[in-house]
């Protein structure tokens, strides 16, 4: 599937992952493949994402993410440190 | 006949002048580019949250229920001045500030009268502009060109949000030079709040209805939206004028080099015909010291 993180300033990534983490506001969550729509608010906190290059985490500052036909696209608010 | 001298020290400083008005073209130029960049940048985020609020909204009316599209008595006015923190870019900040007064003695007269209009001013020049003058103004944000960043332009944003929640404000304007191209720029009026229902695009509709899961909730995700909307409105505005500014500086500053061209022609002209003058001059006297030696 196919994840891409924006922000206001910037494209921070875009590629096909295997699996993602996020911070949902009620809770962490985990997407894998063929996941059902999606549209959920994030609280800071860190995207983890394994793509065929190994894992990745990005720590963003809130935001919301749709998940729609193995398409991810976060809007996050800003970066923050990964932790 | 002017002074050799003279026009020599005017040449000189004339020819530093351009090459400081060449310099600051190109830094306009690299400036330009980077402002530019920043908008591109912008754009998928602007454009991806406005499709993801479409598809919540499509089918639904709870876009019309925000407390943001609230439309009151317009009894408190607040006008956005967004205008550059440096000079030497033509009219770029005087238009913003002339539309503003326009508004002021127009559209806005009763609350002015009543003071019931307040501008934020947004760049150093604004900032100086109104504060001089007998306005009421909000300080707060003057400083938010100098390392612009959405971090800033979101607190700024915020603040706006909540006294329109609040009732301080009944309608916010934004009044700012949008970017057409480098020698372009049109002065913008838009409205900030309340927010102005949308025409929707009617071929966007899913009718499939798309089953999304919501969390928290469908409601929570909306009302979380609309303010982040908002402050891409606002961001893309101070974006836009920046690359206006960076425009406007590129073009003053190309004019400037032309102008100082043509003068630098013109005093090479009176240099060389005092000088030749000067030489003429000299001849004539040697010339009549020796017939008088000889004579």
């Amino acid at each position: 599937m196919f994840l891409e993180i924006v922000t206001p300033e910037k494209k921070v990534f875009e590629g096909e992952v295997n699996v993602a983490t996020f911070p949902g506001s009620d809770g962490s969550f985990q997407i894998l493949n063929d996941h059902a729509p999606l549209i959920s608010a994030l609280q800071s906190g860190n995207i983890v994402y394994k793509s065929n290059a190994g894992e990745q985490a990005i720590g963003i500052k809130g935001g919301i993410v749709e998940v729609l036909n193995n398409r991810i696209i976060v809007l996050a608010e800003g970066l923050a440190e990964a932790s | 006949m002017a002074n050799l001298k003279e026009v020599k020290n005017r040449i000189g400083s004339i020819k530093s002048t351009q090459q400081i008005t060449k310099a600051m073209k190109m830094v306009a130029a690299a400036k330009l580019r980077r402002a530019q960049d920043s908008i591109v940048q912008m754009r998928p985020y602007a454009q991806k949250l406005g499709d993801i609020l479409q598809n919540l909204t499509s089918g639904a009316q709870e876009e019309g229920q925000s407390d943001f599209s609230q439309i009151r008595k317009e009894e408190n006015v607040l006008l956005i001045a967004i205008s550059s923190d440096k000079g030497l870019c033509g009219a770029f900040n005087n238009n913003v500030f002339k539309k503003i007064k326009v508004l002021l003695e127009g559209k806005y007269q009763q609350q002015y009268q009543a003071g019931n209009v307040t501008v934020l001013p947004i760049g150093k020049k604004a900032l100086e502009f109104f504060g001089k003058r007998n306005f009421k103004i909000n300080t707060d944000y003057g400083y938010l060109l100098s390392g612009l960043s959405y971090e800033k332009v979101d607190e700024a944003g915020s603040f706006i949000m909540e006294s329109f929640l609040k009732g301080n404000f009944d309608k916010v304007e934004i009044v700012y030079n949008e970017f057409k191209n480098v020698a372009t720029q049109f002065l913008r009026v838009d409205q900030f709040l309340p927010i102005l229902p949308k025409e929707r695009k009617q071929e966007h509709t899913n009718d499939a209805g798309i089953d999304y899961i919501y969390q928290p909730s469908k409601e929570e995700i909306v009302t979380s939206m609309i303010p982040k909307s908002l402050k891409i409105q606002l961001y893309s505005a101070i974006l836009e004028s920046n690359a206006a500014e960076n425009g406007a500086r590129m073009t003053a500053m190309d004019k400037a080099t032309d102008n100082a061209g043509e003068l630098l022609k013109e005093l090479k002209l009176t240099y060389n015909r005092t000088r030749q003058a000067a030489i003429t001059k000299e001849i004539l006297e040697i010339v009549g010291g020796a017939e008088a030696l000889g004579g």
